[in-house]
């Protein structure tokens, strides 16, 4: 397949490096402000070390990328609230071209599910977004595999809150040490707020309640609580009593619902450091449990990648 | 182990004085999925025919329970006494805020006034800092079936003393 990649970030970056050995080429890419085409497919190579030493992937608009002759646009620019601009556009713009659309950026299904299943019902294309919810986890891929079967959905769904969580129960420490220590790693945004007041996990979780009850749920619909300021006191007493303190997505009975709990320290949902689980229960094939990775370039661009593969072709 | 239709049970045992009764004990539960959350092991304390006994606080889902006391007894450990809480149940959650200028024995008040909740057990963890946050890990006891009418009386009471409350993965997941 012919590749448009919208956001040359850590993801849209590893979609362009990844594209080839998935059997795949890229014949656009754009950032913000600049874009690269090149019908006969780009080398990753130049465009990513252009992007490094001279800021943009090219010389080009970013309308010519959005124009460009390809067969699934890869919507990898970062997730916004509300309209979910300048995504839904992007999505919007290939549907209407009769092209398939990928999905790393939450946005569109999240805050206008039902405008992008709209579109697509009239359209030629199919819209696949894997990536959006777990990063590498194969959650929707899952949950379409079980052919309705499942019932509900929990788990953690942001690696930011649990590295702070789980450091903060291991070391003693307290929030405010350990997210400064999260931000040398890399491991938290220099602004956490999506991360620590639970917005990025809401967002997954109402893309898995938009996908379980086939129903247009936006972020205004989830009862969110964050992580920032609790206390370590609340992990140590935790502790005392063999349990910790985990940031949890539930999507159950129609509702989502993200926030601090309590679970055993041992069991399946305290993971530990970055990583994510899901819990998907069934109806006949009990409860499953997913983890992994939930977020980082070549992670997440696997799950892209792997969409891709899974759609029908065009014609 | 799964966090939905886990409930806290507690078990008192009886157990002779020789060395690995204690291990012999707690192996079946480890074995078929409870989580141990406490042994009291009354060591002092010697029962009329000069047993040592045991009180297991442990949780698990009440099929895993069922086996856990069953193969208990076919282990030939004596059990006294198997989830005589069986027909209440228990909670536990974590309150954060300003938990001592908010009157703290008050707020406990509040919550066994809201009807069918009892706080069982407390512990505070208060600040060095007065300024910072303090939490209370509390264990709290309602009646079958009413855990989520005790979680709503407890987040009433917490809502309006402006307290966060931590609350276990259990409640509307069964």
């Amino acid at each position: 397949m012919k590749l448009a990649v919208l956001g040359a970030g850590d993801v849209g970056g590893s979609v362009l490096e990844l594209a080839g050995e998935y059997g795949h080429e890229v014949v656009a890419v754009a950032d913000s402000t600049t874009a690269a085409v090149d019908e006969e497919g780009l080398d990753a190579a130049a465009v990513l070390s252009r992007k490094r030493n001279r800021g943009g992937v090219g010389s080009a608009e970013v309308e010519a990328a959005l124009s460009a002759d390809y067969d699934v646009l890869v919507e990898a620019t970062p997730t916004t609230l509300g309209d979910a601009e300048p995504g839904f556009s992007h999505v919007r713009q290939a549907l209407e071209r009769d092209r398939h659309v990928v999905l790393a950026n939450k946005g569109p299904v999240a805050e206008r599910y039902a405008d992008v299943r709209a579109l697509e019902a009239d359209s030629a294309g199919t819209v696949l977004f894997e990536a959006a919810v777990g990063g590498a986890i194969p959650v929707l891929s899952t949950i379409a595999g079980l052919e309705g079967q499942v019932t509900a959905a929990r788990g953690v769904l942001n690696g930011t809150a649990n590295f702070i969580l789980s450091r903060m129960a291991a070391e003693g420490l307290g929030y405010e040490h350990v997210l400064a220590e999260a931000q040398d790693l890399g491991v938290a945004e220099p602004d956490p707020t999506f991360d620590v007041e639970g917005t990025d996990a809401a967002l997954k979780c109402v893309i898995l309640a938009n996908v379980l009850f086939d129903d247009a749920y936006t972020l205004a619909d989830a009862a969110v609580e964050g992580i920032a300021d609790l206390p370590g006191s609340a992990l140590e007493l935790a502790a005392e009593d063999g349990r910790t303190i985990r940031l949890i997505g539930e999507v159950t009975d129609g509702t989502v619902r993200v926030g601090p709990r309590l679970v055993p320290e041992h069991g399946t949902l305290a993971v530990s450091g970055t990583l994510n689980i899901v819990q998907l229960d069934t109806t006949h094939a009990g409860r499953l449990n997913i983890s992994g990775r939930g977020a980082g370039g070549a992670e997440t661009a696997s799950a892209v990648l792997a969409d891709v593969g899974r759609l029908p072709g065009l014609e | 182990m799964s966090e939905a239709d886990v409930h806290a049970y507690t078990v008192r045992l009886e157990l002779v004085d020789e060395p690995g009764e204690l291990l012999r004990a707690l192996e079946p539960i480890a074995d078929n999925g409870g989580n141990l959350l406490s042994i009291f092991h009354e060591r002092g304390n010697v029962t009329p025919r000069g047993h040592i006994p045991v009180e297991v606080d442990l949780e698990a889902t009440e099929p895993q329970f069922d086996t856990i006391v069953e193969a208990l007894r076919r282990a030939g450990v004596n059990v006294i006494r198997a989830g005589a809480e069986r027909y209440s149940e228990e909670l536990t959650v974590v309150l954060v805020g300003h938990l001592v200028e908010t009157d703290l024995s008050d707020t406990l008040r509040e919550m066994q006034e809201a009807g069918g909740v009892s706080v069982a057990d407390l512990s505070l963890s208060a600040p060095s800092d007065p300024a910072g946050a303090s939490s209370a890990r509390l264990r709290v006891v309602a009646s079958e079936g009413r855990t989520a009418e005790a979680l709503d009386a407890v987040r009433a009471v917490a809502a309006e003393k402006d307290l966060r409350v931590v609350e276990p993965l259990t409640e509307g997941s069964a």
